[in-house]
């Protein structure tokens, strides 16, 4: 693509995105085989999902409960009303020719979601978040005659959440991708695995010149399977579009699959195009309302979402918002730190442990936070430990941390004593020491003296020495420089 | 509602149904037909009246989120006219 920055910069992008999230439920949308991803084909299939003839479709709860969540999370208004429609497409992978879907009252309408970039927060608007089915798999094999029809998936629930055409630059888009994913996980779900298909994107693109106060016609782009890929075919499309107006023709409003291998987007043939789905009411399934008790119900048991943590953490526990960003980035880290907290108030140092050697040990052993072996009670002691002087944080990570991994039951100061490490703090016990040291080195002293002040780290090196590492290297490098400008 | 040749041919495409030259014809007038019949319930004033949608008054039919009924996998396939040990086998649905 040659289109120049200069031309580039006389356009607006203009993207909405939409996000089908595989739901995290045991059994399927409609019916009670199992959702289950990557089993031997056609192994979880069942009357319904095949379609036979007499067989109902019945809601799952969870499903239903699921959708809501992502509506509450994303700040929606809940339908209360809510019925079901057939969209209609004749294809195998659906036996029964249409997919079940929301089309006229989706479950969560009018909601945002607040996305964080470099110049700040940008608030992106959620158009509709609504629940649906998922078709089955079709492998066409090069060279065979025949499509293989695996219909595990058929019927596997999703919601699909709809965001506005508020998407202005890649770097929006991949935040807005990133929060989603985040979300979904926060509330359980969704695995949020975009390379696995669970987390699913279509962009809708389009440009006008800057100022202008029409979109331009919009393009669906589809078959991006990571977030980079959606940059990707973000970035070639806009080319593709400004190219084809600046040479005086016209963007044709189609829908166009994405190559990773190329980088480019294709037409997809006009015929395939020539959809009509004919959408209307559902009547095998009874309509969903949602009373006031369920959806207290549902409001009870949402769990903390990370923009709160973050906030909590950043003004309550005053953590710098790097440490923040860090901690909420997943649930189980950010609920860690909570624990943790409960048993101390040095909310740096907390944060210090997790983010350092705690996950340094996790990912070493690539283990999950719920595999780690030190209570969060006994992680606060430590940390407790360490800012009351009695030992380093060099010695207490490197020492005691690696005996606390291995045995649950010591105190972090009966470990530290087993391995009589506990700093000798006061002064009485330092000053003697200290003079020793430096009459040891009178010379030296006389060049500190003189101006050469790096020889101060050989003084408490010195001292440390002589301690056996018990020293507090704080206090030690305070009395040396009192003594010294005695 | 009017219904030409073209029309027959676009639900034809949608059901992936083929139709001789004269078969189509011969639905045009049938089709035209059944939708004039239909026309008559335009003439009832159903200003007043909410869409029914279902035949039962029941709401919130649901199940809890439970595994069963599953097919066993070679029951599943059986009276599929194509498949392997594995798969339902289709026509190429793409080229």
């Amino acid at each position: 693509m040659s289109v120049s920055e200069e031309l580039r910069s006389k356009y607006q992008l203009v993207v909405g995105l939409e996000v089908h999230a595989q739901l995290l439920t045991n059994s399927k949308a409609y019916s009670s085989d199992a959702n289950e991803y990557g089993d031997l084909p056609n192994t979880h299939i069942s009357v319904v999902t095949l379609a036979h003839p007499g067989t109902l479709p019945v809601h799952n709860t969870k499903v239903v409960e699921y959708g809501a969540k992502m509506g509450l999370a994303t700040n929606c208004s809940i339908t209360r009303y809510n019925y079901f429609d057939r969209k209609n497409y004749f294809y195998p992978d659906l036996p029964k020719g249409y997919q079940i879907t929301q089309d006229k009252t989706p479950i969560c309408r009018s909601g945002f979601l607040d996305i964080k970039l470099k110049e700040g927060v940008k608030r992106i608007g959620i158009t509709r978040i609504h629940m649906e089915e998922d078709a089955g798999k079709s492998i066409h094999i090069a060279g065979e005659e025949e499509s293989l029809i695996d219909l595990n998936r058929a019927g596997v629930p999703l919601v699909e959440i709809v965001s506005e055409p508020d998407i202005r630059t890649t770097e929006e888009a991949y935040a807005y991708l990133s929060e989603i994913k985040r979300l979904v996980r926060y509330l359980e779900i969704c695995d949020g695995n975009m390379e696995e298909g669970s987390l699913r994107c279509d962009a809708n693109i389009s440009v006008m010149l800057k100022g202008a106060t029409e979109y331009g016609r919009r393009v669906e782009v589809k078959n991006m399977n990571s977030f980079r890929n959606v940059v990707r075919a973000i970035d070639f499309e806009m080319d593709r579009q400004i190219e084809l107006i600046e040479a005086g023709k016209e963007v044709s409003g189609e829908t166009r699959m994405f190559d990773a291998t190329t980088g480019e987007t294709y037409s997809l043939r006009s015929k395939e195009n020539l959809n009509d789905y004919r959408y209307f009411p559902e009547p095998d399934l009874q309509p969903f309302v949602v009373t006031d008790e369920w959806l207290a119900g549902v409001t009870s048991s949402m769990p903390p979402l990370p923009q709160a943590l973050y906030k909590k953490f950043t003004e309550t526990y005053l953590l710098p918002e790097y440490d923040a960003n860090v901690l909420v980035d997943n649930k189980e880290t950010a609920l860690f730190f909570e624990s943790v907290a409960q048993h101390s108030t040095h909310y740096k140092a907390i944060s210090n442990w997790i983010i350092g050697p705690v996950k340094g040990y996790l990912n070493e052993l690539t283990l999950s936070l719920d595999q780690f072996p030190i209570s969060s009670e006994r992680l606060a002691e430590l940390a407790n430990f360490v800012e009351s002087g009695k030992v380093s944080f060099a010695a207490a990570s490197q020492k005691i941390f690696p005996v606390m991994l291995k045995n649950q039951t010591a105190s972090p100061e009966v470990i530290a004593k087993e391995l009589d490490i506990i700093q000798e703090g006061d002064e009485t016990t330092l000053l003697p020491i200290i003079d020793e040291v430096l009459t040891k080195f009178a010379d030296k002293v006389q060049q500190y003296k003189n101006g050469k002040t790096g020889l101060l780290g050989l003084f408490v090196g010195e001292v440390m020495k002589v301690t056996k590492g018990k020293a507090d290297p704080k206090l030690t490098n305070k009395l040396v420089i009192q003594q010294l400008e005695k | 509602m009017e219904v030409n040749k073209e029309t027959v041919k676009k639900i034809a495409h949608l059901s992936r149904l083929q139709f001789t030259d004269q078969e189509e014809d011969k639905l045009v007038g049938e089709m035209t037909n059944i939708l004039s019949w239909m026309e008559k319930l335009n003439e009832l004033d159903t200003t007043t009246v909410e869409p029914l949608i279902h035949m039962s008054a029941e709401l919130n039919v649901v199940r809890e989120d439970i595994v069963k009924d599953e097919l066993p996998h070679k029951n599943a396939l059986l009276n599929a006219p194509k498949k392997d040990s594995d798969y339902f086998r289709v026509p190429k649905v793409i080229e």
